[in-house]
């Protein structure tokens, strides 16, 4: 009689790599459709062109490293960093531009490092720096926001997406370029002189935000990754705003509420640099990363060069992640001291 | 009431207790053949004190306990031992081991037993003399020589551990609710012995009705019966400390540097029967379940029962490659075959049918998600000792505090990518060990070399200083024969030599000599004591083992003699 030789335990918790890239899916969900309600149906042309060259770059990738292709792509991780990549460009971004992000992402920042889970560096930020490098015009043109313009049609979008010259949208400069460039303005006065700012940080912007927190919050509850890097940067980030926040001067920074409902920062928060790879190991370094990442990302978007700063500061703290995690590791149980008292 | 803290992480699993726990404890039937392990415990096998043909009763000891950490063994019924050989046993790896081997005659015939009724005239030393000559060793699943862990002095707290949180193993629940008079009285053996001045009793929340029976039987005493929150591995003997006193055993330390000592209820029951009513551990309860066992429950079975005999009388239905598991679903290990007998760590047989424990996954490449991390009792990093450990950077592995895993398998029943970590870890800390044993031999041979150096050294000049006071004396001679011719006498010059030699000797000699035959007994010891070990881990025969062991111990005597006799010939002179 043979009996099965298996090492304890035999046991094991349902859960699986799958199901937790399928709940990140899930949780992008309100903040997909809340931005497609502000910029239009660009945002899903974005999505269908990173999903399908992501997907086909990594199926490559596998077969060049002799890999099983279905079984590997079903851990849904490259559509993750697509979605995550397609969020972060400009919606109505031509096929081309998008395509060469996705194969950065997958090609150059995950397979080069050996694939899942051994990249140093956050692979949808990879690619999203490689095209604000080396296409900026691109990469800075945000369609008017719904409310202040109207929306492309389907049509107009898949025009852009082609890269036809005959796409030709209103764009306008987002609330943080317009923070950035200002000189002479009053806060109120830049408020009250540009439509895009809307309430507290930008038509749109703030709604989308909201919608990413909401994912976010729900992925914490589903102890999906835990609540220390997400606090740690947006306490940081709100305590530089705070800090360097005036009342409302043309030197201004803006408020803490500007930056938490601004651009990346909730997306940023919640989905990048939650990501466990490039992140730092313990709970005392993932506050750490988090709030170093927020630090950064304040004075990137406030002293800069750049509009917004959430994929610079993260692949910035990716390298120090290490460093983090050498200083920051978990007294083991039985090695504190002993209790004072007892 | 106690106040309850908490230990870091922890799991929830499906509790699987309902299948096994409703029906009272049951007896199960007597084996025709026992196979009785001499080597049931963490410690030196038993030494055989029956022969071959022999004719035992049950309950009189078939082998002695070798030692302090050591146990008695006993036979279980009345029969005829048939053979005293290596059988395959219940371990991990699948070893086989020196077995007492007894056709069971079926009268049941028991030996007279000596009932200790008066047990508090007893000294401490004597009731600890009974609980190891009766084999009581840890019933809760690591088989420690009981004796030896009660004998420890400065204990002021006493932990019961009636946790039971692996999944399916309901024995402890089923053995307080039925038993807890008898534990009541073993908690107050076991306090007496120890001097303990507090009592805790410490019980999962999802066995209410134990701890209802254990509160009943223990109403009088002014002592904690704690209702704990079910979670794993809250039964780990750190985790339990860690709950129920809110400090933490100090690494590479033991719960008596804290002044507690832990036993499991099922030991504690043993110990009152073994004083009490003068009973050795010859059985067991057991708990048999899973999907494959037709009528799963709660047995009393004698130990060296073999497996096979057990599945067969609780309707076992084999399933294609299946699995048998000893103790539960977390920590316990897979059996080679059914042949194994039950010993007294056996608290559970698990028989799970094919998709029960779950189906098989693949498993992934690392995300460094960091459940592990969240669910891991020591607060390591196991997500990272996994990396350190599949690149075997054994320093990495060190600094990373790997020795402080318990092996719960928390980390690999949360990872995500279904990675065996568990396994990873054991596999490093055998690494690791091999590699500290060559080290220690590299070490020895090197000291060796040196003393032997040293030696020849020594030899060399003494022979130098020889030759040359013998020149000198010559010289002298010649001198003194040339002036003093005819007159000397030879009985006499003869003795001058042998005072000169003497006092030379004794300048040059005597100090190192001391010292140096110390040091040479010192490596000595370490050389056989590497030996042991080496012939333990390469799993020599016990005939070589005992006779290894016990050069030893005959070296450590020597050793302690003489450094006993060289304290005492330095102390007037200081």
């Amino acid at each position: 009689m043979i009996l099965q030789q298996v090492s304890s335990p035999h046991l094991h918790a349902a859960r699986s790599t799958e199901e937790i890239m399928l709940r990140v899916l899930l949780a992008l969900l309100p903040g997909i459709i809340t931005m497609a309600h502000f910029f239009g149906s660009g945002v899903f042309t974005n999505l269908v062109v990173a999903c399908v060259a992501a997907v086909l770059c990594e199926s490559i990738c596998l077969r060049l490293r002799k890999r099983p292709v279905l079984i590997y792509l079903k851990d849904y991780s490259a559509v993750v960093t697509a979605v995550l990549l397609a969020l972060a460009l400009p919606p109505y971004s031509p096929w081309w531009l998008i395509t060469i992000g996705a194969l950065a992402a997958i090609g150059l920042a995950k397979h080069v490092f050996g694939g899942l889970g051994s990249n140093p560096f956050n692979p949808a930020m990879v690619g999203y720096v490689v095209l604000l490098i080396s296409f900026p015009v691109q990469m800075t043109q945000w369609t008017a926001p719904s409310t202040l313009a109207a929306n492309p049609t389907a049509w107009d979008s898949l025009l852009a997406m082609v890269g036809s010259e005959a796409y030709d949208a209103v764009t306008m400069a987002t609330p943080l370029d317009l923070i950035r460039q200002n000189n002479g303005l009053m806060m109120s006065a830049l408020w009250q002189h540009y439509p895009q700012f809307g309430r507290f940080s930008g038509v749109g912007w703030e709604w989308i935000n909201l919608a990413f927190l909401a994912g976010g919050v729900w992925l914490v509850q589903q102890r999906i990754f835990t609540w220390h890097a997400p606090v740690g940067m947006l306490a940081a980030l709100g305590l530089m705003s705070a800090l360097f926040y005036d009342g409302g001067s043309s030197a201004s920074g803006g408020s803490p509420l500007f930056h938490w409902l601004s651009g990346a920062t909730m997306l940023g928060a919640f989905f990048i640099i939650t990501d466990p790879v490039s992140g730092a190991t313990s709970n005392l370094g993932r506050l750490i990363f988090g709030a170093l990442v927020g630090l950064l990302v304040y004075c990137i978007r406030v002293w800069g060069s750049y509009p917004d700063a959430v994929a610079f500061a993260v692949l910035l703290m990716n390298f120090a992640a290490p460093f983090i995690d050498y200083y920051t590791q978990p007294k083991p149980y039985g090695h504190k001291p002993p209790d004072a008292d007892k | 009431m106690s106040t309850i803290y908490s230990f870091h992480g922890g799991i929830h699993p499906a509790e699987h207790k309902t299948e096994s726990n409703s029906a009272p404890i049951q007896a199960a039937p007597l084996p025709p053949c026992l196979i009785v392990p001499l080597s049931q415990h963490i410690g030196l096998p038993a030494k055989p004190v029956v022969k071959v043909g022999q004719r035992v009763l049950k309950g009189e000891c078939i082998a002695m306990a070798d030692g302090h950490l050591s146990t008695s063994v006993h036979a279980p019924s009345s029969g005829y031992v048939s053979a005293i050989e290596s059988h395959v046993i219940a371990h991990p790896s699948g070893l086989s081991a020196t077995c007492i081997i007894i056709e069971t005659d079926g009268c049941d015939e028991a030996i007279a037993a000596t009932p200790h009724p008066d047990w508090r005239s007893y000294e401490i030393g004597e009731l600890l003399g009974i609980i190891r000559e009766q084999g009581i060793a840890g019933l809760g699943g690591a088989g420690f020589p009981s004796a030896y862990k009660l004998n420890s002095d400065e204990i002021h707290t006493l932990i019961i551990n009636g946790v039971e949180c692996e999944p399916y193993i309901t024995a402890d629940d089923r053995l307080m609710r039925e038993r807890s008079e008898l534990l009541e009285q073993g908690i107050e053996i076991l306090q007496h012995i120890t001097g303990a001045q507090t009592v805790l009793i410490g019980i999962e929340d999802n066995k209410p009705e134990a701890i209802e029976a254990v509160r009943t039987a223990c109403k009088h005493r002014d002592w904690a019966v704690v209702s704990i929150p079910t979670k794993y591995p809250s039964g780990g003997e750190k985790q339990l400390i860690e709950l129920l006193t809110g400090q933490q055993v100090p690494q590479a330390g033991i719960p008596a540097d804290l002044g507690i000592v832990c036993q499991n209820v099922a030991t504690a029951t043993a110990i009152a029967q073994a004083i009490i009513e003068g009973q050795p551990l010859i059985s067991r309860i057991t708990t048999l379940t899973g999907e494959c066992i037709t009528e799963k429950g709660n047995y009393e079975v004698r130990l060296g029962t073999p497996i096979k005999y057990l599945l067969e009388h609780v309707g076992y239905a084999r399933d294609q490659s299946q699995k048998i598991i000893m103790g539960g679903p977390l920590m316990g290990f897979t059996l080679p075959n059914l042949d194994v007998p039950v010993v007294k760590t056996t608290n559970c047989i698990l028989a799970p049918g094919d998709n029960e424990l779950g189906s098989e996954t693949r498993t992934q490449a690392c995300i460094r998600c960091g459940h592990c991390a969240e669910v891991c009792p020591a607060s390591l990093l196991p997500q990272q000792l996994y990396w350190y450990a599949k690149s075997q950077s054994h320093e990495q592995l060190k600094a990373h505090n790997l020795a402080d895993c318990i092996e719960c398998g928390a980390c690999a029943y949360v990872c995500p990518s279904a990675l065996p970590l568990v396994q990873f870890y054991r596999a490093a800390k055998g690494e690791i060990k091999e590699k500290s044993i060559e080290q220690r031999q590299a070490e020895i041979a090197k000291s060796r070399f040196e003393a032997r150096q040293a030696r020849l050294e020594r030899d060399a000049a003494e022979r130098e200083a020889t030759r040359a006071a013998r020149k000198a004396e010559a010289k002298a001679k010649a001198k003194q024969d040339a002036r003093f011719a005819g007159e000397e006498d030879p009985v006499q010059a003869a003795i001058e030599r042998a005072k000169a030699k003497k006092a030379r000797l004794q300048q040059s000699g005597e100090a190192d000599s001391v010292s140096s035959k110390l040091d040479e007994l010192k490596a000595k010891v370490e050389r056989a004591k590497f030996g042991l070990e080496q012939a333990q881990s390469s799993g020599k025969e016990e005939k070589v083992l005992t006779a290894l062991s016990a050069s030893v111990q005959r070296l450590e005597r020597l050793l302690a003699g003489e450094q006993a006799k060289q304290e005492q010939t330095q102390e007037p002179s200081e």
